[in-house]
């Protein structure tokens, strides 16, 4: 890190950017710019748990929405309970619902974290194209598990009362719900840089790079890939607790397997296996999305072909651009 | 009995179809190593075509008839232009390359066709049904779908067992650089595979024409599901991917039919159907989870 200086300079001005962001859109006019920069920093979130298996892991997961998706329904479904009084069980517990952040949350997570786990536990018995496809299959599986869950609005999905309730803060503004947001995204982020950095990251990159090596100096690499696939999905359950939270809906289209191709294409479009790569993938998509379907509902005809370009001849992606050479791990 | 009869044609109807899907994908992912998410597209066209064609010209065959070629011709320009140069990337290049084409198809598609479906009609010489025993009526469609697809599987067993080319497909998928280094113009030969996939994929589209509605986005459930096929048969391998979509087909058609009835034994009516649509819409997939358990590289690997 020979240009330590410079790169901090940079970090301070974002840092200042985003936590100045909401006042300096309301001053200008355009509130509603800060639910957008919520939504982006929320999928910044999601497709930065992407990265950590992807990039650094080497694992090309097309699932992804399922982890999303759970931690999204596991808040819908305590607070359906909670605002209807209706407890979720009465046997062998009585349980009830809940809207409460300190438990929604964790819970969330602790699902999807769970789901990650069984998935992983099977899929990574396999690898290359086989573990793109299972991925899948089993991402799909949820998706139609959550479809048919006719007591949660099924198909139709399910609507939230209000948003969780944190001790001391009102998440039903959108200002408070901002920061709150960006406070999480910017601690997994901190963490993400210190686990990729540490004995464990370098034990999954280099179990990335050369699987078979790490295993011969005696590295139980299939291990650290499941800790490593867990972890990710619990990030993402997080992230789904969030958007959960700003939609205040929940629904099976969570879940849907263009969701996870979304979240690949963020991160790819970022950089991969860069650390603020895949924030930079979602800032650029979602604003894309927001540009083009401004000036037509077919702005999917752009992105296609774009994405088909990037991977043609962007191979770096947009972190890629912006970085010197030789800075992104990977190729 | 006569329930579990249908039910069971109805499972080979679908097998056959995903067939249809998973032969030419289970040989570009086995032959070239890519990964076509955009083989759902080709589908979607080839039903697309066909029902454009069926309309204005009132016959059923005439759209067959166009709806492959143009399939086919579409996958060749795609291959030749775009895809070919991704063979040797990673799978995850190859996975965005051709999730960008399913968007750009997906909203092309709206743009000529409109959001609605579009309806194609079942032939008219197709339409009716046929007593397959005594007193169990069966749609003459859906057995012609069974046997189109089991005639079309021999015409693939045969073209890969006896032919030329089918020997270089072989060859190709148990050793493509060898078989470049023998002199053989592998690029050709990767184009004609993409070709004939498509083709395939296509006549499985126009076949589901008039059972599902012809719209957006209809080949990507497919999709995934001959995903599950080829994963289950084992990637590369054309008996496998037979095998495993005749069981696919077979478990998801019977599972959905009896899932709920059976659960009624063990519980209230009210649950067992909440319960069995659930579990009958995961069956495939449980399926694959348990054969890749006990085999990670499917039923019939093709690499050894």
């Amino acid at each position: 890190m020979d240009n330590g200086l410079p790169r901090l300079i940079l970090a301070a001005i974002l840092a200042a950017a985003l936590l100045a962001l909401p006042a300096l859109v309301e001053a200008a006019g355009r509130g509603y710019w800060t639910g957008i920069a919520t939504h982006v920093l929320i999928f910044a979130l999601a497709a930065g748990s992407l990265n950590l298996i992807l990039g650094f892991g080497g694992m090309v997961s097309f699932g992804h929405a399922a982890f999303l998706g759970t931690g999204a329904y596991v808040v819908g479904i305590l607070s359906h309970h909670a605002s209807m009084g209706i407890p979720i069980a009465t046997w062998p517990f009585a349980i009830a619902g809940t809207e409460s952040a300190l438990i929604a949350w964790p819970l969330a997570m602790l699902a999807a974290g769970a789901l990650a786990f069984v998935i992983g536990l099977i899929s990574l018995r396999t690898g290359g194209l086989y573990f793109i496809m299972i991925t899948l299959a089993f991402a799909q599986m949820v998706y139609f598990f959550f479809v048919s869950l006719e007591p949660y609005g099924g198909d139709d999905g399910l609507s939230m009362w209000s948003r969780s309730r944190l001790p001391g803060l009102d998440l039903g503004s959108d200002t408070q719900f901002y920061y709150v947001v960006l406070a999480l995204v910017a601690l997994a982020y901190f963490l993400k840089s210190r686990v990729i950095h540490s004995r464990f990251g370098v034990v999954l990159r280099g179990s990335r790079d050369n699987d078979r090596r790490m295993r011969a100096i005696g590295h139980p690499t299939r291990r650290y890939r499941l800790a490593a696939f867990t972890l990710a999905g619990a990030v993402a359950g997080l992230a789904g607790a969030l958007i959960a939270n700003q939609t205040e809906f929940v629904s099976p289209a969570f879940l849907h397997w263009t969701r996870s191709g979304e979240m690949l294409v963020m991160v790819i479009l970022g950089g991969i296996g860069t650390v603020l790569g895949p924030a930079l993938g979602a800032t650029a998509f979602l604003l894309l999305e927001e540009v083009f379907s401004g000036w037509t509902e077919h702005w999917m005809i752009v992105l296609g072909p774009l994405l088909l370009a990037v991977v043609l001849f962007a191979k770096r992606g947009l972190w890629g651009l912006v970085s010197r050479p030789g800075e992104v791990p990977r190729d | 009995m006569l329930l579990i009869l249908e039910q069971t044609l109805n499972g080979l109807q679908l097998g056959v179809m995903l067939f249809l899907m998973a032969a030419g994908l289970t040989l570009i992912c086995g032959i070239m190593s890519f990964i076509n998410l955009a083989h759902g597209s080709l589908y979607m066209v080839g039903a697309y075509v066909a029902a454009t064609v069926a309309q204005a010209t009132g016959s059923f065959l005439l759209g067959v008839c166009a709806a492959l070629p143009a399939a086919g011709l579409v996958a060749m320009a795609l291959e030749w232009s775009a895809l070919g140069r991704l063979y040797d990337r990673d799978h995850l290049d190859q996975v965005l390359a051709t999730f960008g084409l399913i968007l750009f198809f997906n909203e092309l598609v709206k743009i000529v066709w409109g959001a609605q479906p579009i309806f194609l009609d079942t032939p008219a010489w197709l339409s009716g049904s046929v007593e397959i025993v005594p007193g169990v009526p069966y749609s003459t469609y859906r057995l012609a779908i069974i046997v189109v697809g089991l005639a079309v599987a021999l015409g693939l067993y045969l073209l890969i067992a006896r032919t030329r080319v089918g020997m270089l497909i072989r060859a190709g998928a148990s050793n493509r650089r060898m078989v470049s280094a023998l002199g053989v113009d592998i690029k050709r030969l990767y184009t004609l595979i993409f070709g004939l996939g498509a083709m395939l994929a296509a006549l499985a589209g126009v076949m589901a024409g008039p059972i599902y509605a012809v719209q957006v986005g209809m080949g990507e459930n497919i999709l995934i599901l001959a995903f599950v096929v080829i994963v289950v048969g084992g990637i590369g391998s054309v008996r496998g991917a037979l095998v495993a979509a005749l069981l696919v087909g077979l478990v998801d058609t019977l599972g959905r039919a009896f899932l709920p009835t059976l659960l009624q034994l063990a519980f209230d009516p009210a649950t067992a159907n909440g319960v069995g649509a659930s579990l009958a819409s995961m069956t495939i997939y449980i399926f694959m989870a348990a054969i890749l358990a006990w085999r990670p590289q499917g039923l019939f690997p093709a690499h050894g």
